[in-house]
């Protein structure tokens, strides 16, 4: 086959024929992924509600609230009940705007009383080496056993880096991160405080 | 003995990070470390020999004066079927390579090699060249990668053997990648001279 050379019906042949090749592609891979991708995302929300609630065995509930005024998303509060129908906890999954690189989610569970039983990142894009850091236990090992009475002056969760004034070390280099990392948390108990509200709960 | 000139092209005389200086983005942003490196190198690998053989099959179906558009179509697409696959079938691998993926359709590398040398070439060599390239590049990167990490985080593939205190940030930093990278190619170049 000899090149084509470059005449109008050549060329809009050409770009038609492989943009409909790739878009007809794409859509038979992306209808061929769908399912297992999903899956998968469920299967690491799964792992990250275990994660952060260890010894939890019984049934759990989600329910979707809007943590913050202001907010532009609602947050999951899987609402976790022990087998008696008393409550054990919760695994909330929260987000933060405030990282360095967009949005990043991640799990934290919290016991009975409102304190922080363990986070667990579910999806960040956070510079690698830097602000990845979020994962690595020597940080987010910060955030077990965190009760509100940290902070008795504040009427809710609030945590924040020892540069401003609060109790969380920050990551070197990555303090935005680190914020982010508590602007998700306090996210999460203010969540979870307003599900238990207007469930009735007291704590 | 061509083909194997072919081959070896990408790894030393038409290094692609070195001598080409292409694909810079990817080049400085990744390689924080030596496995960040290692698996950019690899993720793009994969899709240069396979949009090398592709091109190399269309090149005389794709008129000379609409090559860029229908040349980025196919990488475009190729590294989003890479990416969905991957996902959906390997979820492993997704998590370690999940960050770079969408960056190798970003890489000049894909579309140069394309350009330069599948578009002009038989599909055997074309994939030949994206064997040799991607090899280069591979190597490259986890090189860049491993000078900043033993710099700045005292490791090497995450085996820390410094103490923390002698860490070098600015390695692990922007700056870090733009210094290495002009030291390693100085170096390079150095040895490349004919004495």
């Amino acid at each position: 086959m000899s090149k084509k050379t470059s005449t109008l019906p050549n060329m809009l042949l050409a770009l038609v024929v492989i943009a409909v090749v790739a878009a007809g592609a794409l859509a038979a891979v992306y209808a061929l992924t769908k399912d297992p991708i999903e899956k998968e995302q469920q299967r690491v929300r799964q792992e990250a509600i275990q994660k952060v609630l260890p010894n939890f065995k019984g049934e759990i509930k989600p329910e979707s609230i809007l943590a913050f005024q202001g907010d532009k998303q609602e947050i999951t509060v899987n609402l976790a009940y022990n087998a008696d129908g008393s409550l054990f906890g919760a695994a909330v999954e929260t987000y933060t705007d405030k990282a360095f690189d967009g949005r990043f989610t991640i799990m934290v569970g919290f016991d009975a009383e409102g304190n922080t039983i363990g986070t667990s990142v579910i999806k960040a894009s956070e510079t690698p080496g830097l602000g990845d850091k979020i994962k690595t236990d020597e940080f987010a090992g910060q955030f077990k056993n965190k009760d509100k009475k940290i902070n008795p002056k504040a009427s809710q969760f609030a945590l924040k880096v020892v540069k401003d004034g609060g109790e969380v070390d920050a990551i070197t280099a990555a303090t935005i991160s680190s914020r982010a990392f508590c602007d998700a948390v306090n996210r999460a108990a203010k969540g979870y405080d307003e599900v238990l509200k207007k469930k009735g709960v007291t704590k | 003995m061509k083909k194997l000139k072919i081959l070896t092209n990408g790894i030393l005389k038409e290094n692609p990070t070195f001598v080409l200086v292409l694909g810079m983005c990817p080049t400085l942003g990744v390689t924080t470390s030596a496995f960040n490196g290692l698996g950019m190198g690899v993720a793009t690998m994969f899709v240069l020999i396979l949009s090398n053989m592709l091109i190399s099959l269309l090149k005389n179906f794709i008129p000379d004066r609409v090559r860029i558009p229908a040349f980025i179509v196919v990488i475009a697409t190729f590294v989003s079927i890479v990416d969905l696959l991957i996902k959906g079938f390997v979820p492993s691998l997704g998590d370690s390579l999940g960050l770079f993926i969408p960056l190798i359709v970003v890489n000049c590398i894909v579309l140069g090699r394309a350009e330069a040398f599948a578009s002009k070439n038989g599909v055997f060599d074309s994939i030949l060249d994206g064997i040799g390239m991607g090899v280069g590049f591979t190597l490259s990167l986890t090189l860049i990668g491993a000078v900043r990490e033993i710099l700045g985080s005292g490791a090497i593939f995450g085996h820390a053997f410094l103490p923390a205190s002698t860490n070098i940030l600015v390695f692990v930093l922007a700056p870090g990648a733009f210094i290495v990278l002009g030291l390693l190619m100085a170096l390079i170049r150095h040895i490349q001279q004919p004495k």
